[in-house]
């Protein structure tokens, strides 16, 4: 008799074990049909040109130290002095604007804050909070593609991120 | 009963139709207690209402406007869906045509814009007009939270709308808005993907803005707007205003909700429709040139109830500016009832006489205060090149905010010594000044940015929608 009523003290009755598994189960449930209704809310597939791998052109179309931009991309081809490439998304750091390139004040100028960056997408004058994200490049048969799938995001230029035919 | 022979007794129309004519007035205060309990319409209020209650500089009509504004939005949002479809090769041309080759469709277009306008300014004031005068304290703490969350599907709901119409304008305002959202730490990129449907503004964000702005947030409004009518009765009907003569509340006298009360509202309502539609028919809701994904504005703006966040980011980082300052700001205002728990004073506008004072020089301190700082921090302070070894986040973000957290704490200490101030009046002189502060700062993103984000006089910028 002692040992069964010492049991009854320090387990949990069966009906509140019950009770604690169907709340588990709800639980369970509840997650479940919230990453149901995030999957589909997930962005779908992207569709059309950007995003996909474009074709910017040939190497010698692009003499060193010009930028070039390439509407359908969304991006500007930066040929460097030394004759490397970088493909440099629009798309501000900040908060999202198109930048555009200002030949005569040799940068690309955001219009809605005033965010500055060099022809590598380098920062030069903030809002913005670090460079401009880059594509990846890739040169073959003298053809530049550049996949604009995924901008990399990066904190200021480095020589790796340069491309050479 | 009589006999009828049932086969050539002919069969009467007239009781059925009497049944169809309304019933004469009542006349008579039972008869009218009564048709208010009968109504499905008029059983929002209860039969007899408090004579002081009425009064119209009491609640200005603000929270019977904005249901009023709810519902004109709701009906000529239905008709508009008629003309319009969610894509980026459609949605222009459909708003093109709307304003040309549709009866009424410009019309239609205007009304809904500006009473979704003006929706945004009935709800803070009458917000306001419930802080100032105490009425969210208890037992009406809840119904506070439901106003707060109405608020937030208001301003969404004008958001995702402002999207629709496909052109410069409404492009890149979400472009700006939604980024803003991606400062967010760990959530911000998610939720800004999820929002977007995609990594930028496009045809996927066009639809999710569209099911957002005609199901998800008009239920929501819908659910909200409910359970808040009926918690006003829950609680007791609207707070009752009091002079600060008076240290007893007085005898409640009421009168019939039928003829005074419904009277007064028909009244109100048709003279504000009447404002709305005469505004609707001569001034245009904007419309730019179609979107452009490879051009931003200069400069490009969030819509004008953002404005006050963006001028925000400007003189802080990001993180600090729309996502920290606006979040706790939020939760402060939500939180109200909670920590402004004193009994006393309600219906009292500003609570007291030093109230009132303690009121005005908020908002004194406030207007010039503001334009003060906006001005230092554009022309004189420079947080990046004093600080450079550190992060921005720090530099432009931290140390600016601290500065000032320590002005308002130095202002409340001002307060509580020279005038003596319960922690009512000085949550009332923080809640204004900060308020007011909002104000100028939207004021001046709407006048006084002009291209590049610089400040310009205002007239010098090219015509801005609203």
């Amino acid at each position: 008799m002692q040992a069964y009523q010492s049991i009854e003290n320090k387990s949990i009755s069966r009906r509140d074990m019950l009770k604690l598994s169907w709340g588990a189960l709800a639980g369970l449930v509840a997650v479940e049909v919230g990453g149901l209704a995030l999957s589909y809310m997930k962005p779908r597939l992207a569709a059309g040109e950007f995003g996909s791998i474009i074709t910017a052109g040939i190497v010698d179309e692009f003499p060193p130290g010009s930028v070039t931009q390439i509407p359908n991309g969304r991006f500007y081809l930066t040929r460097l002095e030394d004759g490397g490439f970088l493909a440099i998304y629009q798309r501000c750091t900040h908060l999202g604007c198109s930048v555009p390139w200002e030949q005569t004040a040799n940068s690309f100028i955001c219009p809605c804050h005033s965010s500055s960056f060099s022809a590598d997408g380098t920062l030069l004058n903030p809002p913005a909070p670090r460079a401009l994200d880059i594509f990846p490049v890739s040169i073959e048969d003298g053809q530049i593609k550049v996949d604009t799938a995924r901008p990399v995001s990066r904190e200021g230029f480095e020589i790796a991120q340069v491309v050479h035919p | 009963m009589s006999e009828h022979n049932p086969e050539t007794t002919p069969i009467s129309i007239t009781p059925h139709l009497r049944r169809l004519v309304p019933p004469a007035l009542p006349v008579d205060d039972r008869s009218r207690m009564r048709m208010v309990m009968d109504s499905l319409v008029l059983h929002i209020h209860p039969s007899k209402v408090p004579v002081r209650t009425m009064s119209w500089t009491y609640t200005w009509g603000l929270g019977g406007l904005s249901a009023m504004l709810v519902t004109i939005l709701a009906m000529t949002g239905v008709f508009l869906e008629m003309n319009y479809t969610p894509s980026p090769a459609q949605a222009y041309q459909d708003i093109l045509r709307l304003r040309m080759d549709t009866w009424f469709g410009d019309l239609l277009r205007n009304i809904h814009h500006w009473s979704a306008n003006l929706l945004v300014i009935t709800a803070v004031l009458h917000l306001l007009r419930v802080f100032f005068t105490g009425s969210h304290r208890a037992p009406r703490e809840l119904n506070w939270l439901l106003g707060v969350g109405m608020l937030l599907l208001v301003l969404a709901a004008n958001f995702t709308g402002y999207l629709l119409p496909w052109d410069q304008l409404a492009f890149w305002a979400i472009t700006v808005g939604t980024s803003i959202l991606s400062y967010l730490p760990i959530l911000g990129p998610l939720l800004s993907r999820l929002l977007l449907g995609g990594p930028e503004v496009g045809a996927a964000t066009l639809l999710n803005f569209y099911a957002l702005h005609i199901s998800f947030i008009p239920l929501g409004i819908i659910i909200l707007m409910s359970y808040h009518f009926w918690r006003v009765r829950k609680d007791g009907g609207l707070s009752q205003p009091r002079t600060l003569k008076e240290t007893t509340p007085a005898r409640i006298e009421r009168v019939t909700t039928i003829p005074h009360l419904v009277r007064r509202e028909l009244v109100f309502a048709l003279v504000w429709l009447a404002i709305i539609v005469f505004w609707a028919m001569y001034v245009p809701a904007p419309l730019e040139g179609i979107a452009n994904p490879e051009v931003s504005p200069n400069p490009a703006k969030a819509p004008w109830y953002f404005l006050g966040i963006q001028e925000l980011l400007l003189h802080f980082h990001p993180l600090v500016g729309a996502i920290l300052i606006p979040a706790v700001s939020l939760g402060a205002l939500a939180l109200l009832p909670y920590y402004d728990v004193t009994p006393h004073n309600v219906g009292i506008y500003f609570r007291s006489r030093r109230g009132r004072y303690l009121a005005l020089l908020a908002v004194i301190l406030a207007l010039l205060l503001t334009p003060t700082w906006v001005l230092a921090d554009e022309f004189m302070l420079d947080w990046s090149a004093w600080l450079p070894t550190w992060p921005s986040l720090v530099s432009n973000g931290i140390v600016p905010l601290a500065l000032v957290l320590l002005g308002l704490i130095g202002l409340d200490e001002l307060v509580k010594r020279l005038f003596a101030a319960s922690l009512e009046e000085r949550i009332l002189f923080l809640f204004l000044f900060l308020f007011t502060a909002l104000i100028v700062l939207t004021l001046v993103g709407i006048l006084f940015r002009g291209p590049g984000m610089a400040l310009v006089w205002p007239g010098s910028i090219p015509a801005h929608g609203l």
